[in-house]
């Protein structure tokens, strides 16, 4: 019994920590614009094939992996400036159109400069390792990704509650117009928030890519969307709140794909009922249900709409 | 004196336009005669066409009731599998239901029938999604009927529906468009007609939904884009309003899934991506949100620069004919949305 639920729950921690860094980005940006950033699992997917593109032009991996980071947290500064500034003033339906047109563009851009074939990720040594834990074979990425998951975190709790920038950026999430009165430099402020965002991104790309050893131009926007999803279920602009709902995401997503085999060993059904097809499909079920009970998910403020 | 204002005047506008449509049809079918039926002229007509349905039926919800659905791919591929479940010839299912012993439908439903049904059946499910759906705002409202049509798309590949969907292998053989075209008895093609039915299917739909949009229930959506709570003051429903809105908004969607069924001659449930739905969005935006000739009109565009005109920027791979021209369009999008909402806001207190 838990022989068999073991394997998938560590795949799920370990799914889960990657979203969970995913879906920061999506948290603070939400927190701060009020904006739904559809182009944030395409960075990711662009942070993967930056990487496949720099191993393959022979940088030693040591300089590899901070590039990576770097170029992808310049990426998020550079959509930003590009596609969000100048609608800083607009509805915020057409930040998010615009966001969504990122997105398709980071797509087409990718699909065209890969010839839309499946990209081999470089193998990282030492996390790539094969490891046995409690009888249950892994990589070390597995095990790798919460620990650092829950590492980054931290670090990030403490940046915004004990410096300046950090305090900076929980008073614009407040009250946008107040804190620019206030004299806060609103637009270096965003901007730290993208590049922070898409950084974390970035570690969780290297995480979940090599785990998965392939990339493609459509290979970010499923986990952006979970991402997007435990974010909200989180209780968006809650940083504690979208880890905790990746976290339950990544556990519950992998459960279900092994829900076949556990109740097949445990006998409660007699054949395989294909039930692997909901994965996804459960992750959006869950959405909907928390949006019709508490649409401020688990940890949100509660906000009125005044008239 | 209260006789004139309650008549309705037909301006020239209107009578223009009417013509011009007609000239189009006219020309249409003219150039189907003549043109050898290969031609991208055609493929961008028939998939122009379909586009251009589907775009103006997201434009009713998006552009003239202000609510933000992204579930437009869901609906459209309820629509196409309708379409194909119920028209895949009794004889030829043995062979597309071949991994479920022909599958449990074992009867024939005349074209127009299924096409209607294929609506019906994506307005039916629209009814069902709506009632959690549209109580939400904005932009939650948008990421719960993407979410759905995602759900949507899974659970038609589901292994167990087999016998009804085929699982997650594709429906083939159904009638397309090319099955229009009037043959002789030695199969020569008489009268081509397969550019020109789907034009008009669509024209229909799209006059329709124009209709709907001038009607008493059209000003009620307007009122409702521009200040729900005032339109609620006014003795709007908001809440039967939105809903009938993404109903009928679901129904042009899943005519014009049926449509694309038929422009793809095959349907599987893997194609009908979120990405989708944002090309159709992209053809909202680009034609102008709340501007039906608008939608119309970028839709046409967008099929032919993606299909056609810029087919030259890929000399050396296939899979380049695709990029480029979306890729432009993407670029345009971000352009263009710069400009447009900030007059909107300026208007709105």
């Amino acid at each position: 019994m838990w022989n068999t639920i073991f394997p998938y729950l560590l795949t799920g921690i370990s799914v889960g920590g990657q979203y969970a860094l995913i879906a920061i980005g999506y948290t603070m940006v939400y927190g701060i614009l009020r904006l739904i950033n559809f182009a944030h699992g395409d960075v990711f997917m662009v942070a993967g094939i930056v990487m496949v593109y720099m191993a393959a032009s022979g940088l030693p991996l040591w300089l590899c992996l901070p590039l990576v980071l770097i170029v992808t947290a310049l990426v998020g500064f550079l959509i930003e400036r590009v596609a969000y500034k100048p609608l800083r003033n607009a509805p915020r339906m057409s930040a998010m159109i615009s966001a969504i047109g990122v997105s398709y563009t980071l797509q087409n851009l990718v699909l065209y400069i890969t010839g839309g074939l499946n990209q081999l990720y470089p193998t990282i040594p030492w996390i790539s390792d094969s490891v046995t834990i409690f009888g249950a074979t892994t990589k070390m990425v597995t095990v790798v990704t919460p620990v650092l998951t829950i590492l980054l975190v931290v670090a990030l709790v403490l940046l915004i509650n004990h410096t300046k920038i950090g305090m900076a950026m929980r008073a614009v999430s407040r009250d946008f117009e107040t804190s620019q009165l206030m004299g806060i430099k609103i637009n270096s402020v965003i901007s730290m928030t993208f590049v922070i965002g898409t950084f974390l991104a970035g570690v969780a790309s290297i995480l979940y890519f090599t785990n998965y050893t392939t990339v493609i131009q459509t290979s970010g926007a499923m986990p952006g969307l979970k991402a997007f999803v435990a974010a909200v279920f989180g209780g968006i602009g809650s940083i504690p709140g979208a880890v905790v709902g990746a976290f339950i995401i990544g556990i519950a997503e992998n459960i279900i794909k092994g829900l076949d085999i556990i109740l097949f060993k445990l006998g409660v059904i007699a054949a395989p009922i294909g039930l692997a097809t909901f994965s996804d499909a459960f992750t959006f079920a869950l959405l909907i249900v928390i949006l019709a009970v508490k649409p401020t998910g688990l940890f949100g403020e509660k906000t009125t709409d005044k008239v | 004196m209260s006789n004139n204002i309650a008549r309705k005047k037909i301006d020239s506008a209107t009578i223009i336009s009417a013509v011009i449509v007609l000239c189009i049809y006219v020309a249409a079918f003219v150039a189907e005669q003549f043109i050898a039926p290969t031609s991208m002229l055609f493929t961008v007509l028939k998939k122009g066409a379909t586009y251009a349905l589907v775009a103006v039926s997201m434009n009713l919800l998006n552009g003239f009731t202000g609510i933000f659905s992204l579930g437009q791919a869901g609906f459209m591929l309820i629509g196409a599998y309708v379409y194909g479940i119920f028209t895949v010839p009794v004889a030829e299912r043995i062979n597309v239901y071949q991994y479920y012993n022909g599958g449990l439908v074992q009867f024939v439903l005349p074209w127009f029938v299924a096409m209607a049904l294929s609506g019906l059946v994506a307005a039916f499910f629209a009814f069902l999604i709506g009632m959690p759906v549209l109580r939400l705002k904005s932009d939650y409202l948008a990421i719960a009927s993407l979410g759905f049509a995602e759900i949507i798309r899974a659970v038609m590949q589901w292994d167990k529906l087999g016998p009804i969907t085929n699982g997650s292998n594709m429906l083939r053989l159904f009638p397309s468009f090319n099955d229009f075209n009037i043959r002789a008895a030695d199969g020569h093609v008489v009268v081509y007609l397969s550019t020109l039915v789907p034009l008009l299917i669509a024209g229909v739909c799209i006059g329709v939904i124009i209709l709907l949009i001038n009607s008493t229930f059209g000003r009620a959506l307007k009122a409702i884009r521009d200040d729900e709570i005032a339109a609620e003051a006014m003795g709007i429903r908001l809440a039967s309003h939105k809903r009938l809105a993404f109903c009928i908004s679901s129904f042009f969607a899943g005519v014009g899934g049926a449509m694309l069924a038929m422009y793809q001659t095959t349907v599987q449930a893997k194609g009908f991506t979120t990405a989708m739905t944002y090309e159709i969005l992209l053809i909202v935006v680009i034609g102008g949100i709340g501007s039906v000739t608008g939608s119309c009109i970028s839709s046409f565009l967008f099929v032919a620069a993606s299909e056609w005109w810029l087919r030259f920027l890929d000399q050396k791979q296939m899979i380049g004919s695709f990029e480029v021209p979306l890729l432009r369009n993407g670029f345009r999008l971000v352009v263009l949305r710069r400009r447009g909402p900030n007059e909107r806001e300026r208007t709105s207190p």
